[in-house]
C-alpha cells in the first residue's frame, strides 16, 4: 500500500510540537481540581494529534497491522476502563502502566531485530538507547504485573522476602548490565532476548518483596520508568514525540513519587529494600493479645451516641471502599447533619491503596467537598470530637506510629483519631490490617469496635439513627 | 535530528516535568498519575511507526504487540482518568458551607 498522504518529516515534527504543548497544558490542568478534567482532555487531544499525523509520516508503508493492533488495543482498553470499579482502580493503572513499559521494550527488540543482521550498523548513538529501553522497559512490564497481583490479591499482599535477597538482586542486576555491553557489542539477538528475560525477572524480584501497603509509591514509580523507557525508545527513532511526552512522565512521575513517599514519611529507598511489614503479627487471637483486651458495641449504642454528639469525624478506610459503603456513609452522614450533628470526613493522605484514592470513592457517593478535611487540617480538631468514626481503616490511626519507636510504623503521619473522647472502629474482625500490624488504638480505653460489614454496619446504623 | 538535539529536548523537558506538578493536592494524586500514565502512552507512535515499516514476521509480531499495547495504555489511560475526575463534580444543589 502507498502512503495514505506524506506529509514531510518537518510538517510533522511541527505537529508533535503541537501535540507537546497540549500534553504540558494537560498535565498542568491535571494538577489543579477545577481545571483537572478538562486537563484529561486536553492531553488526549494533544495525544490523538500525534497519532493522527504520525498515519501521514512518509516512514510508513504498510497500514493493516497498525490498524489491526489498535481495533484489539481500543477494545481491550475501552473494555476494561469502563467495566473497572472504582475500588480497583490502583490496579488497573498497574496494568494500563505495565503496557506502556512492554510496548516500549517491544519497539527496542523491534528496531534491534531490524538493524542488527548487518553487522556495524548499530550506531552508539541508539545502541545505549535501545538497550535502556529493553531493560527499563521490561522491569516496568513485570514489576507491575506484579503489584497487579499484590492489589488484586491474585499474589499475597505481604511482602515476600528471602535471604541474601538483596545479593541476589545486585548479582542479576550486574548481569543485565553485563549482558546489555554484551548485545550492544556483538549486535546478537541472543544477548538481547536473555537481557529482555534477565530484566523481566529484575522486575519480578524487585516488586516481590514490597508489601501491599507501599505499592502505590511503586506503581507511581514504574510510572517513571515507563515514561523514561519511552522517551529512551524517543531517542532510538530520533522521535520528538516520544522524548517529549516520555521525559515529562518521567520527571513529573519522579516527582509524584517523592511526594507520595513523603506523605508516608518514607524514603524510596525504604520503600524499595525496606520490606515493609516482614513480620505480621501471629495469628489474630479474638479476645486478646498480649493481654490486651478490647471492648465490642452494639450499632444501637453506637447509633445514640452519634445523635447525640456535636461533633463526629467520619476516617474512611480502604475496608469502606472494598464494602461500598460510600453511599451509605453519606447517608448516615446527612441524617446527623439533619439532627444538627457537625460532621466532618479526615481524610489522610493514603488513604484507600493509593493517595487521593479515598477522595475519589466520597466524590463518587457524592460527599461535598467542604466536609472533607486533610490529615493536617483534622488532627487540631480531634481533641474535641465527641466521636470518631474509624470506617474500615488501620493503620493511619494506629498511634504506635505517633509513641512507639520500636513499630515498624514509627515515623509515619497519622490520624490521631485516639484523641477523640469515643472511638468507634468499624472491622470485620480483629485480623491485623494491610500492613500486617496490630494496632493499638483498638485496645484504647476510649475505644469500641463494631463489628461486622462496613456496609451492614452502617446501613444498621443509618436505621438505629432515625429511629433514635 | 542529531543526537545533542534530542538531548537538549530531554533536558528541557525534564525541567518542565518537575516544574508543572509542583504543587499538587494530594487528592489529586491518583487522578494525576493515572493521567500522566496514559501521556506515555505516547509509546504508541513509535509502535506505530515500527509496525508501518516492519518487513520480517518476527518484527511485525513485536511491533504488533506493542501498537496493542501501546493502544490500551492510552485508550485505558484517559478513559479511567476522566471516570474518576467525573466524580469530583460538584453538586450544584448543595449549598456550601465554607
Amino acid at each position: 500500500m502507498t502512503p495514505l498522504l506524506a506529509l514531510s518529516q518537518t510538517a510533522i515534527n511541527f505537529t508533535y510540537l503541537v501535540a507537546a504543548v497540549l500534553l504540558i497544558v494537560g498535565i498542568r490542568r491535571l494538577s489543579s481540581p477545577p481545571t483537572a478534567r478538562s486537563g484529561n482532555w486536553i492531553a488526549a487531544v494533544g495525544m490523538g494529534i500525534a497519532i493522527f499525523f504520525t498515519f501521514l509520516s512518509p516512514d510508513i508503508t504498510s497500514y493493516w497491522l497498525i490498524f489491526a493492533g489498535m481495533a484489539v488495543g481500543t477494545v481491550i482498553g475501552v473494555v476494561s476502563a469502563r467495566l473497572v470499579k472504582m475500588t480497583a482502580i490502583p490496579q488497573m493503572v498497574a496494568l494500563f502502566n505495565g503496557v506502556g513499559g512492554g510496548a516500549a521494550a517491544l519497539i527496542a527488540a523491534a528496531e534491534f531485530h531490524r538493524i542488527a543482521p548487518a553487522a556495524g550498523h548499530l550506531s552508539g548513538d541508539s545502541v545505549g538507547a535501545m538497550l535502556f529501553s529493553a531493560l527499563i522497559g521490561s522491569i516496568s512490564f513485570s514489576g507491575s504485573l506484579v503489584a497487579f497481583g499484590k492489589l488484586q490479591e491474585v499474589l499475597p499482599g505481604h511482602p515476600i522476602t528471602y535471604a541474601g535477597q538483596q545479593v541476589v538482586n545486585a548479582v542479576l542486576f550486574a548481569a543485565l548490565l553485563a549482558l546489555g555491553v554484551l548485545a550492544g557489542s556483538t549486535e546478537q539477538g541472543i544477548w538481547l532476548v536473555l537481557l529482555l528475560l534477565g530484566a523481566l525477572l529484575f522486575g519480578v524480584l524487585l516488586v516481590l518483596p514490597i508489601g501491599g501497603a507501599d505499592m502505590p509509591v511503586v506503581i507511581s514509580l514504574l510510572n517513571a520508568f515507563t515514561g523514561l523507557a519511552a522517551a529512551s525508545a524517543g531517542f532510538v527513532l530520533q522521535n520528538t514525540a516520544l522524548i517529549i511526552g516520555g521525559t515529562l512522565v518521567g520527571a513529573s512521575g519522579t516527582l509524584l513519587t517523592v511526594l507520595m513517599g513523603r506523605a508516608m514519611n518514607r524514603s524510596i529507598a525504604n520503600v524499595l529494600f525496606g520490606a515493609f511489614g516482614a513480620a505480621p503479627t501471629e495469628g489474630a487471637a479474638p479476645a486478646s493479645t498480649d493481654g490486651k483486651s478490647y471492648r465490642e458495641v452494639t450499632a444501637d449504642d453506637t447509633a445514640v451516641m452519634l445523635a447525640y454528639a456535636q461533633r463526629v469525624v467520619v476516617v474512611p478506610g480502604y475496608g469502606l471502599a472494598v464494602a461500598q459503603a460510600q453511599h451509605a456513609v453519606r447517608e448516615l452522614a446527612d441524617l446527623l447533619e439533619a439532627r444538627g450533628v457537625d460532621v466532618k470526613y479526615a481524610i489522610h493522605p493514603v488513604a484507600g491503596r493509593m493517595p487521593g484514592h479515598m477522595n475519589v470513592l466520597l466524590a463518587e457517593a457524592q460527599v461535598p467537598y467542604p466536609q472533607l478535611y486533610d490529615m493536617d487540617d483534622i488532627n487540631p480538631e480531634f481533641p474535641r470530637t465527641d466521636v470518631a468514626l474509624v470506617i474500615g481503616a488501620n493503620d493511619v490511626t494506629n498511634p504506635a506510629a505517633r509513641d512507639n519507636p520500636e513499630s515498624p510504623l514509627y515515623g509515619m503521619p497519622i490520624l490521631n483519631v485516639d484523641q477523640a473522647a469515643n472511638v468507634v472502629i468499624l472491622k470485620r474482625s480483629m485480623n491485623p490490617g494491610f500492613a500486617g500490624i496490630d494496632n493499638d488504638l483498638f485496645y484504647e480505653a476510649n475505644s469500641a469496635m463494631l463489628f461486622g460489614d462496613a456496609k451492614s454496619s452502617v446501613e444498621k446504623l443509618v436505621a438505629a439513627v432515625k429511629a433514635a | 535530528m542529531t543526537l545533542l538535539n534530542s538531548i537538549t529536548v530531554f533536558v528541557l523537558a525534564v525541567f518542565i516535568g518537575f516544574e508543572i506538578i509542583s504543587k499538587v493536592p494530594t487528592m489529586l494524586h491518583t487522578p494525576l498519575m493515572s493521567g500522566t500514565n496514559a501521556i506515555h502512552g505516547i509509546v504508541l507512535v513509535g509502535a506505530m511507526l515500527i509496525a508501518g515499516s516492519a518487513d520480517s514476521d518476527l518484527e511485525k509480531a513485536l511491533a504488533f504487540v506493542a501498537v496493542v499495547f501501546g493502544t490500551i495504555n492510552v485508550v485505558g489511560g484517559f478513559l479511567v482518568t476522566d471516570r474518576m475526575l467525573e466524580m469530583f463534580k460538584r453538586k450544584p444543589s448543595k449549598p456550601e458551607s465554607e
